[in-house]
């Protein structure tokens, strides 16, 4: 068996940071900080890694290789290795202030990683589900680490409806193995096809896409994900929604391009019912959101569907891919401006600032209530007064907000949905572009929603000045937001990288 | 010269970064009416040192090519014609005079700076619009505008604005959202998103062009607006700000005509011949309706809305003709719009902050109250009836013109029947804003300001300009709409 260890070096860098951690954890009890700056160092070593991979070298890399690899390392595969360890880093870098035992979750944030590095390589169907299951089942873990009743239903619903969605899954993974006698992609694409196991390989084929589906949240499976979004601390919310969701995509993408391009017809057809199910339904259902978080999973989904229907063109395997990049960047920056906007770093209960009740700030009032411990979401109304109070993390939900509405200043999510509807009409799917295009248009009704929630003027007795966020929240949600414009300005950048292999 | 074309972009653009950026209120606003300042300069330079115009296709006097993101075929291809010249110079001019009067005032004294900043984001995306030679970035400037006027109605507007403002935002993004569809069937049949190529030689089949020009109209008319599309304008333009009105109705709407002429009817040319008679039967409907609902009006900025559809309606009727007197009316029409329309707003606003109310049965009498108020209004309603000599004549009368010219009497007496409508409505207006005895509500009125008439008097003689000397705005398009008119074969 071959392996090139140097197409390993990511997934061994992660699974390092994950016993890093564990040993961290173990010499400085308690130390937070110690643990937490461990797990950062690891993901930023992870990420410089996969980085170095993507750029270093024109020809792809193989480990695992008996009659065919069982991991590919091209340049596409180094970079989304790439992707998934920043998003764990910006997930890192938003936990500071969580209310969980910080060894447990760094090191399961670190299982994680190591889960969707391997994934982005994975080359044939064993490899990608073990790597999906291992991106995802520390997260039914880390879903449940707040230790109350809403986390801990939360925690069981993902792991009930996840369970069902693996076992389905696999049992199309068996059936298209079945019916070609091989599970790496480039031969089961090869193997001869016997016409009468044709109907075992359609159910396979619909079987696993629709399991797959389930990581992605497209309708009808996707009702796990709000209420788990909403009961998940907001770093785990955040790392759902992009990393686990990216995973999703990517395992998407590899089967319909890679495994079943011979089922053709069948993928496609699942695909477009999934995909106008997904969008359609989850921004009707956005719609009538009132928590912050409940909004950007129902958004979520309905971004999803967004990427099925990029998948269910030839071709759209890299349109897909840079959607879901896009679409992680600005994901990921909405989730850190609210988790900046709500998990205030622990504070005095000194004489702050309030509203009186006439509007116009005033003098210092009497000893403000003591900080009330938040870490959800909250509701839109919530935020009232947001725009005026912390205008810099104001500044950073609404440029997330918009360019998940695909709007200026969010141009990154202007040309994630130029690129989807341009790969829809090349391939003479107007009538699909049109829905994704009239879809967006619903979805601006609810992102505006969310937005306008932040200038409203805020509520009597509410402190004027918002309570500062924790230094790594405030730096690390100015580094996401960044990246989110400026990817929005060099988006060739994400096209290219989506398309190398 | 193109260091001035791209200076035109980024002026703005830097205005309102250092207007939010400065922490002083006043700063703030002052540092951004002098970036407006000088990009109304540096439009005005465009002019300048043209480059000769070349065959029929569109010469742009100045351009400016960059590759961008090649994934979407986007290059960053700007240039200036005499087409968007009048356009570009229009913008920066109203966005200076907003600057301007927003330097002495703002609604409600919330807060100015941003105000300022959000009117240079929007100039920005307009210049965009009509600066952009390549249909992606033309896209990406017209989505650019969608927010920040959803901000200035919303943040800045009067008691309704939030209804308004939503109502804007979505019915404008439905508009821009076909119009990226129609973009994409064009840039993906052609396989080039840049308009000179695009317009030079029409490598469209005849269906791809009909598809084209469809979903491309649909856009444009929801921003034009095009009866009966129009439904979010009277809304927008009653709840928006006095400054967020001007632009609206000065050159927000203007893309949508801009861009059916440019790129509708320079890009699909046989879907456009192909699609103009009912292009021309909404434009008139828009005409009538325009004015006859306005005759209902009883509240000012309303009455100032619908007045735009009309006005608009006549526009569209001279781009639906296709001949080259029809494209000279719809570009002078634009203008003229845009400088009435936009005094029009400044006065009812004038009003409003004076007397609290833009109710016409609580008006009367300003002649009485405010002879120099009164008198302003009645310029401007009879410059925007199309009397002769002044700027809204010139539109109107050639597109019943060009209308006549392609056989079409009909459609040609209907929209005259819909200029005598506005005299109608217009003198209605007059008679009860202006004339009987003084209402309470106008008694004892604060006297002008000069940063109004300082904001006013441009528009008060660029209207008069226009009416006598309409080569102005019409001498630079010649050739541009000589070159429409070649590939569209109406004439």
């Amino acid at each position: 068996m071959r392996i090139d260890h140097v197409a390993l070096l990511p997934g061994y860098a992660a699974a390092t940071t994950a016993v890093l951690v564990l040993v961290l954890d173990l010499l400085f009890p308690g130390r937070r900080g110690v643990v937490l700056a461990g797990a950062a160092v690891g993901a930023a070593a992870t990420a410089a890694l996969a980085f170095g991979l993507a750029l270093s070298g024109d020809e792809a890399r193989f480990a695992f290789c008996g009659s065919a690899c069982s991991f590919t390392v091209d340049g596409r595969a180094a970079a989304l290795m790439g992707v998934f360890a920043l998003v764990t880093l910006g997930v890192l870098g938003l936990s500071a202030t969580t209310r969980a035992p910080m060894g447990e979750h760094c090191f399961l944030l670190a299982c994680s990683m190591t889960g969707g590095v391997v994934l982005a390589g994975a080359a044939d169907l064993i490899t990608l589900i073990v790597a999906l299951e291992t991106l995802t089942l520390p997260l039914y873990v880390l879903v449940g680490l707040r230790r109350t009743l809403v986390s801990a239903d939360a925690a069981v619903t993902f792991l009930v409806v996840s369970v069902v969605a693996t076992a389905v899954s696999l049992l199309g993974a068996g059936l298209l193995y079945a019916s070609t006698g091989a599970v790496h992609f480039g031969q089961m694409n090869a193997a001869a096809k016997d016409p009468s196991l044709r109907p075992l390989a359609v159910v396979g084929c619909v079987l696993l896409l629709g399991g797959l589906g389930f990581k992605v949240a497209a309708v009808p499976l996707h009702a796990w994900a709000p209420p788990t979004y909403d009961g998940a601390p907001l770093p785990v919310a955040a790392y759902l929604s992009t990393a686990s969701k990216l995973g999703g995509v990517v395992a998407l993408v590899y089967v319909s391009v890679e495994a079943v391009p011979f089922e053709h017809d069948v993928a496609v057809a699942a695909l477009v019912v999934l995909a106008l199910l997904t969008m359609t339904v989850g921004n009707l259902v956005a719609l009538r959101q009132r928590r912050m978080v409940r909004l950007l999973a129902w958004s979520s989904i309905a971004q999803a569907g967004y990427i099925l229907a990029a998948l269910a063109v030839p071709d759209g395997g890299a349109t897909a891919l840079t959607y879901a990049v896009f679409f992680v960047a600005l994901e990921l920056a909405a989730f850190a401006a609210v988790v900046a906007l709500r998990t205030p770093a622990p504070v005095e209960a000194d004489a702050r600032v309030l509203v009186p009740a006439g509007g116009a700030p005033a003098v210092p009032a009497a000893p403000a209530r003591a900080p009330q411990v938040i870490d959800d979401g909250g509701t839109l109304a919530d935020y009232a007064g947001a725009a005026r109070g912390a205008p810099w993390r104001s500044a950073a939900l609404v440029l997330a907000l918009a360019g998940l509405a695909g709007l200026p200043p969010g141009i990154a999510g202007l040309f994630a949905k130029v690129a989807v509807v341009r790969s829809l009409v090349d391939s003479d799917a107007t009538w699909l572009a049109v829905i994704v295009a009239l879809n967006a248009v619903v979805g601006l009704a609810y992102y505006v929603r969310a937005g306008a929630g932040l200038f409203a003027p805020a509520e009597p007795g509410t402190p004027v000045r918002w309570p500062r966020p924790h230094w790594t929240i405030a730096v690390t949600t100015a580094l996401i937001a960044l990246v989110a414009l400026a990817i929005g300005f060099a988006p060739q950048i994400v096209f290219d990288a989506a398309a190398a292999r | 010269m193109n260091a001035v074309l791209v200076a035109v972009l980024v002026i703005p653009a830097l205005g309102a970064l250092a207007s939010v950026v400065i922490r002083s209120d006043r700063a703030g606003r002052v540092a951004g009416t002098v970036a407006a300042a000088l990009s109304l300069v540096a439009a005005a330079l465009l002019a300048v040192d043209r480059a000769p115009a070349t065959g029929d296709r569109l010469s742009p006097w100045h351009q400016v090519d960059v590759a961008w993101v090649p994934a979407v075929q986007l290059r960053f291809h700007v240039g200036v014609d005499g087409v968007s010249y009048p356009l570009v110079v229009l913008t920066a001019l109203l966005t200076l005079l907003c600057c301007l009067y927003s330097l002495w005032q703002v609604p409600g004294e919330r807060n100015g700076r941003q105000l300022v900043a959000l009117l240079l984001v929007v100039e920005v995306g307009i210049v965009g619009v009509f600066l952009a030679l390549d249909l992606i970035l033309f896209f990406v400037f017209f989505e650019l505008v969608l927010l920040p006027m959803y901000a200035i109605i919303a943040g800045w507007g009067g008691p309704e604005r939030r209804a308004a403002a939503r109502k804007f935002v979505l019915y404008t993004l439905f508009g821009s959202v076909i119009l990226l569809v129609g973009l994409l069937v064009v840039v993906t049949g052609a396989n080039t998103a840049d308009l000179v190529t695009l317009t030079e030689s029409s490598t469209l089949g005849a269906n791809a062009q009909r598809v084209a020009f469809v979903l491309l109209a649909v856009g444009f008319a929801v921003k034009s607006p095009l009866w009966p599309l129009h439904t979010w304008l009277p809304d927008a333009h009653t709840e928006a700000p006095t400054v967020g009105s001007v632009i609206l109705a000065g050159v927000l709407l203007k893309m949508g005509t801009y861009g059916l002429l440019r790129i509708g009817v320079g890009v699909a040319p046989d879907g456009a011949r192909w699609a103009s008679p009912v292009l021309a039967g909404l434009a008139v409907a828009a005409i009538l309706v325009g004015g006859l609902v306005c005759l209902a009006q009883t509240e000012l900025k309303r009455l100032i809305a619908y007045s735009s559809v009309g006005h608009m309606g006549f526009v569209l009727l001279g781009i639906a003709t296709l001949t080259t007197t029809g494209f000279q009316a719809a570009l002078i029409g634009n203008l003229a719009h845009g400088v009435i329309t936009g005094l029009l707003f400044f006065l009812a606003g004038a009003i409003k902050d004076r007397a609290h109310t833009g109710d016409l049965g609580q008006l009367g009498g300003l002649r009485e109250t405010a002879p120099v108020l009164a008198g302003l209004l009645g310029f401007a309603a009879i410059a925007s009836l199309g009397l002769p000599g002044l700027a809204g004549f010139w539109g109107e009368a050639f597109a019943v013109v060009a209308a006549v010219q392609r056989g079409w009497p009909v459609a040609a007496v209907l929209a005259a029947l819909g200029g005598a409508l506005a005299a109608a409505y217009f003198l209605r207006l007059l008679r009860r804003a202006t004339h009987g005895p003084a209402a309470p509500a106008v008694v004892g009125l604060s006297p002008l300001h000069r940063f109004e008439l300082a904001a006013w008097a441009p528009l008060v003689l660029l209207a008069i300009a226009l009416g006598l000397v309409p080569a102005l705005a019409l001498t630079p398009s010649a050739h541009p709409v000589r070159g429409l008119t070649a590939v569209t074969h109406a004439d």
